[in-house]
């Protein structure tokens, strides 16, 4: 177990270098980011609804929150969609332990891209807004926020990407999970929001990922305008929480089923699609 | 179809030296049967071909053999265990071959080669040092130029070289080769046969491959299998299967510089009478006995045709 630790992990800081070094890899982490910035550039002289504060600066950590997110989510499922078709995912399968060697190298890979698009708006975010401020209840809020929000997001995405077997259909999970992060207090307040509105978004966890966020570089006193009037830091452990449980149980059945059905007149037959569906 | 006893016990293959060992093998997808009770058995160190037309179960068993893939019924024992729920340290003494990789294109030869044999160094024993050392392998499948290369600027054939060194990077006991030299020029052909023999030679390697190109088979392959819709309808090695066929001899000869070709079921009567009548005006004087090609032609061609 240590041994396939080692190298996963080797596996994962590997991905993480090409991904470096690739221009549209690059491009494709850290367009969001850039987006990310202009707009809170703009967003900086407005103010949160009942307050002086910056909506910039308040959508600085939510944002951040999304990022966490979609790259638990969204990432992971597509690498695992694209690894089918091409068959890293059955040379996995071929290998001793190779699985979970490319799982672990997965979780690595994808979480170190995650942290640098993080990193690529919270450093110059720091300096277009004004108001944020880590304190020592932040940084222990980041603590146990982050490994929480790893382990509530990267098995769901794993359960989401062994579901579809062909890239070209994953646009039709894009769009729901947008639909979601509208409706998640990201970019506009959820209590601004109606009711029937905020009750689903409260459901998935990138509402609660942003709050967690907030919670950790907003002043206390801006807790006053979020639903409740608080942080619900326990709130916002028990819905990750659940949400972990949930992947963490659906992840390995799924994935299972899906490694299963790896086989090479699979990636053949795949393969093929893909070479028609170009063709047409 | 009733199989003749030796068919059955494998020819001649004692139990406990089978490496690889099927037993009356079906595959059922709905309500089509693609393999239809496949029996046969293969011996450490052998090279066995696999031969059919396209859509006879090749790569089926092959997947099923392999462990990718799971029966609708029959007893299959590869390497003491049965694929279907054979752990890691199993998977430790495989290697695969398959058709149509495309993987891990940003990665480099090397270091994908080091990766993946990372994998194996728990399994490395005494006898059987395990992973193949990077550099050594590179130079066996020809890839010492391009270790550095990134995979997706491979050519086809430096492709299919880097999928062979993948399949053997961890020092197989047992090796699968789904068409391995597809995309092959005749020189690397040349070296991937010499390394089939150095495998079976030096490592005692079993190697179980399927191919469409009979002069690979009749090269390579102790003993050649042919599957013909979802059964083994012959099984031997290349003589041998010719000697089952009862089909004619081509004699080929030149005189006054023209050519000739005659086709006979023997060959002996009409080279006495040829050699009487023109003694040394006969040159280039070629004696072909039915080839593997026409021997496959013939079984399978017999075998659709005929009631089964």
């Amino acid at each position: 177990m240590i041994e396939t630790l080692r190298v996963g992990v080797a596996r994962g800081l590997i991905e993480f270098r090409h991904t470096l070094t690739n221009a549209m890899d690059l491009w494709g982490y850290l367009f969001p980011s850039i987006g990310l910035l202009v707009t809170l550039f703009f967003m900086d002289d407005a103010r949160v609804p009942g307050t002086d504060f910056s909506l910039g600066a308040s959508t600085l950590p939510s944002s951040i929150g999304m990022l966490v997110a979609f790259g638990g989510l969204i990432t992971i499922a597509q690498y695992l969609i694209v690894d089918r078709e091409d068959g890293t995912l059955l040379r996995a399968k071929a290998t001793p332990n190779g699985m979970n060697g490319y799982l672990i190298g997965k979780v690595v890979g994808v979480g170190g891209m995650t942290l640098a698009s993080v990193l690529v708006v919270l450093v110059p975010g720091l300096f277009l807004v004004d108001g944020l401020a880590v304190d020592l209840g932040g940084t222990l809020t980041l603590l146990w926020l982050l490994p929480l929000a790893v382990v509530a997001t990267v098995p769901i995405g794993a359960a989401i990407g062994s579901l579809f077997d062909n890239p070209r259909s994953f646009g039709l999970i894009m769009l729901p999970i947008f639909g979601v992060v509208a409706i998640s207090g990201i970019f506009y307040p959820l209590s601004a929001m109606p009711g029937w509105l905020q009750g689903i978004g409260q459901l998935f966890p990138i509402y609660w990922l942003g709050l967690g966020m907030r919670s950790a570089f907003l002043p206390d006193s801006l807790a006053a305008v979020e639903l409740g009037g608080s942080w619900r830091h326990l709130a916002t452990f028990g819905v990750l929480a659940v949400w972990a449980i949930a992947g963490l149980a659906l992840a390995p059945v799924l994935l299972r089923r899906m490694a299963r059905r790896e086989s090479g007149s699979a990636v053949a037959a795949r393969r093929e699609r893909a070479l028609t569906s170009v063709v047409r | 179809m009733t199989l003749t006893p030796a068919l059955e016990a494998g020819t001649e293959v004692p139990p406990a030296e089978r490496v690889i060992d099927v037993r009356d093998l079906r595959m059922r997808y709905g309500a089509k049967d693609v393999l239809q009770g496949v029996t046969f058995a293969a011996r450490r160190g052998q090279v066995l071909a696999l031969l059919g037309p396209n859509g006879a179960g090749k790569t089926t068993t092959i997947e099923i053999l392999e462990g990718f893939r799971v029966r609708s019924s029959g007893e299959v024992t590869v390497l003491g265990a049965d694929p279907a729920s054979a752990g890691e340290a199993w998977r430790a003494r495989i290697g695969v071959v398959l058709q149509s990789w495309r993987d891990h294109g940003k990665w480099r030869v090397r270091e994908l080669l080091g990766h993946l044999g990372a994998y194996y160094g728990r399994y490395s024993t005494e006898a059987r040092v395990r992973p193949w050392p990077v550099d050594d392998l590179l130079d066996v499948v020809g890839l010492t130029a391009s270790a550095d290369k990134r995979v997706l600027r491979l050519s086809g054939g430096q492709r299919r070289r880097l999928d062979v060194a993948i399949g053997i990077v961890g020092r197989p006991d047992l090796l699968f080769l789904d068409e391995p030299t597809v995309g092959f020029d005749p020189e690397a052909r040349r070296d991937f046969h010499d390394l089939v023999h150095r495998l079976t030679d030096v490592d005692d390697t079993t190697i179980l491959l399927t191919t469409h190109d009979l002069d690979e088979a009749e090269k390579l392959a102790d003993r050649i299998l042919i599957l013909s819709g979802g059964r083994i309808i012959a099984d031997g090695s290349a003589d041998e299967l010719s000697r089952r066929v009862a089909g004619e001899s081509e004699i080929r000869w030149t005189r006054d510089g023209q050519r000739f070709v005659h086709s006979a079921a023997d060959p002996v009567p009409h080279l006495r009478e040829l050699l009487q009548q023109y003694g040394d005006d006969i040159a280039d004087l070629e004696v072909r006995r039915n080839s593997l090609e026409d021997t496959y032609m013939r079984l399978v061609h017999d075998f659709e045709g005929g009631p089964k």
